[in-house]
């Protein structure tokens, strides 16, 4: 580590954990001023203003690494001057124990975030566990790498703001018309489904439940409100609304298409209907389940001349119209 | 091999978090050598001089000799002591739940990635995590993540739990047998593979590995790897086998590439956040969403006749014409057999 910037980053580390320290082991309330002086890395700041900002910081900073630190003053008659200190009772990690294997899953559970904006988090998370003892099961973890990205701006400010609750406002542009419009939602979930993200909420505008893609917000998110200021409905299936959106159908009820496939071609229709790798140079009538049959229709049209949709006639209709489109658009 | 990068400049958050983890550990385990501590907490022993030369400098507020901490490193052996207050390990911050609670969820969900041990080890996991988390498990739903992109909905695909086997087999690394689909030319082959790794890019997984057939390094997608057996043979794979960086997607044009020019109609825009294009050319005068002509590159152009021919002409082959002709040409063959199909349904008994 080279010699300023680590010493500045030590200096930082030596403060923090300090202020811990100073949080815990006191038994009254500490006022603000009594803090800058119990920690002597505060000596750096050279104005009241300075202190409180790096104060706000540092406060900041020890609750997103999960420090219980909670404000009250001293007495109830008095308008006496907020104080601090870290709720002891609440500050440890609980009595748990898990085993090599459990531990092992954990380290993978944390390597999805690897390369994504929970990385730091997650890590951390992994290093207060592996305290708790046991040794990992280091064999399981050789050579998988689930991971998801996190390259959309939008992803932090609405994931903060789903998980503390809070409405948001930012500019969204529609897959449609490709306009661009104010938005004001209740998020309820970020997720990401086919390695895009999206928020799933209330749309207050619209009166009702919406999936928004994170790559068409554009600009800033501004979080508004008080956290906590709804709750979100025990039923939402957000993975089963965007699949919904990102189809542009209905869910139907599931039915069973008959194909006809040529010789050593169609694979991955081969692949959906099952049919044994044996037999992959035969031509074969084979059976597809599917709800959605322009979905379906699509993937028949894509192995053409391949695959030749048997029954039922209305995905046949659909395979006829994209090839009859295709024809005509190249005549 | 590969291994996840650590973080470039870890934040004195993530010291500070260390920190309040390794003085409860040492506590419990006076005495324990450096190496062990180290490698339990997953830094080198010079990081973990330096946090201990940070600890002692740290303590109560009056911060006189008696109120610091005391670590003593002497034969390479950890002790440490007058650490009352952080004795006890820091809980998992909201953020770091969460991110774990989703982890095990998503792996959780990943059809056919956990065998019958792995699965009793995701859910016990998550049970614990979640009673350990306490109160910051409550926002749990607000994060969620789906690798299941493409994977076989009713469990039947053992293809990532005998990968895994492979990977992870107790007589070391397995070489693989797959029988593998390859849609652009639409044929399936057998391969020898040396497993590499299993990951995943934009939700769905792959198979990187040295393919005997290719004599190099491949990515094969899970879904369309039709059989997968373990052999019994070594299947470390080869010292110039070099992991390939995917960060910025798996799609690497060549020079060698055919250059297409199509022009997609407003509802065939969408392709354009799926497949890299060299260049967009807006031909509405209003310059919004309408029609737009777009350069791309292929190495194949059975794989962009695929692409096309579900799109029912809202995107057109404008040049080179060999290739038009070739997407008209096999949208007429299957035309005429699904007309035939039709024709024979409603000819009479």
């Amino acid at each position: 580590m080279a010699g300023g910037a680590a010493g500045a980053g030590d200096r930082r580390t030596e403060r923090l954990l300090n202020l811990v320290i100073a949080l815990l082991s006191t038994r009254t309330w500490l006022s603000k001023e009594q803090i800058r002086r119990a920690v002597p890395q505060y000596e750096d700041c050279a104005t009241t203003e300075a202190f409180d900002r790096m104060f706000e910081r540092d406060k900041e900073e020890l609750r997103e690494l999960g420090v219980p630190l909670v404000t009250g003053s001293a007495s109830a008659w008095f308008d006496d001057e907020q104080g601090y200190r870290v709720d002891r009772d609440a500050y440890a990690l609980p009595e748990v124990s898990f085993t090599a294997a459990e531990l092992a899953v954990l380290s993978l559970a944390a390597r999805v975030w690897a390369q994504a904006s929970l990385a730091g988090p997650a890590a951390r998370a992994l290093t207060k566990l592996r305290a708790l003892g046991v040794e990992v099961d280091e064999q399981s973890l050789i050579g998988v790498e689930p991971r998801v990205r996190t390259a959309e701006p939008a992803f932090e400010p609405l994931y903060a703001a789903a998980r503390d609750r809070q409405r948001v406002t930012f500019t969204y542009r529609t897959a449609g018309t490709g306009d661009p419009a104010r938005r004001s939602v209740q998020p309820w979930q970020v997720t990401s489904w086919h390695g895009h993200w999206y928020l799933v909420g209330h749309d207050l505008d619209r009166g009702a439940p919406r999936v928004f893609r994170l790559s068409r917000v554009e600009g800033a998110v501004r979080r508004s409100g008080p956290a906590g200021a709804y709750e979100v409905p025990d039923d939402v299936d957000g993975r089963a609304m965007i699949a919904r959106v990102a189809a542009g159908a209905r869910d139907g009820e599931p039915r069973t298409a008959r194909l006809r496939l040529a010789g050593g071609a169609a694979g991955q229709l081969r692949l959906r209907a099952r049919v044994p790798a044996a037999s992959a140079g035969e031509a074969v009538e084979a059976e597809v389940t599917f709800t959605d049959v322009e979905e379906l229709a699509a993937t028949v049209a894509a192995a053409a001349p391949h695959a030749v949709a048997l029954a039922p006639d209305d995905l046949r209709e659909a395979v006829v119209r994209r090839l009859r489109g295709v024809l005509e658009a190249h005549a | 091999m590969r291994r996840p990068r650590p973080p470039v400049q870890p934040s004195a958050a993530d010291r500070l978090s260390r920190l309040l983890a390794m003085v409860p550990w040492v506590l419990e385990h006076q005495g324990a050598p450096l190496e062990e501590v180290a490698d339990r907490f997953g830094i080198t022993t010079d990081q973990l001089v330096k946090d201990l030369e940070l600890l002692f400098v740290c303590g109560t507020p009056g911060h006189l000799p008696d109120d610091l901490i005391e670590a003593d490193w002497e034969g390479g052996r950890l002790h440490i002591g007058n650490a009352e207050a952080i004795a006890r390990p820091l809980r998992l911050g909201i953020d770091e739940a969460l991110a774990l609670i989703t982890g095990l969820r998503t792996l959780i969900d990943v059809p056919g990635f956990a065998g019958e041990q792995d699965r009793e080890a995701l859910t016990g996991a998550l049970a614990k995590l979640t009673e350990a988390a306490g109160e910051a498990a409550h926002a749990s739903r607000a994060l969620s993540v789906d690798l299941t992109r493409d994977s076989a909905p009713d469990e039947g695909s053992e293809v990532l739990a005998t990968a895994r086997e492979a990977l992870r087999h107790p007589a070391g690394r397995r070489r693989l047998r797959l029988h593998y689909l390859v849609p652009s030319r639409d044929e399936t082959t057998e391969r020898d593979v040396d497993p590499m790794r299993l990951l995943t890019v934009d939700g769905r997984w792959y198979l990187e590995g040295w393919c005997h057939r290719a004599g190099g390094v491949r990515m094969f997608r899970v879904d369309r790897i039709v059989t997968a057996e373990v052999l019994d043979a070594d299947g470390t794979p080869p010292e110039q086998a070099v992991a390939r960086d995917v960060d910025d997607g798996l799609f690497t044009p060549g020079e060698d590439d055919l250059v297409v020019t199509l022009e997609l109609d407003a509802q065939a825009r969408w392709l354009l956040e799926h497949v890299p294009v060299e260049s967009v050319e807006e031909l509405d005068e209003a310059g919004g969403q309408g029609r737009a002509r777009v350069r791309l590159r292929t190495a194949d152009d059975r794989w962009l006749r695929r692409l096309l021919l579900p799109l029912g002409g809202a995107a057109v082959v404008v040049d080179p014409p060999e290739v038009a002709e070739g997407l008209a040409r096999a949208a007429r063959t299957a035309l005429e057999a699904h007309l035939a199909v039709t024709r024979a349904e409603q000819a009479p008994g």
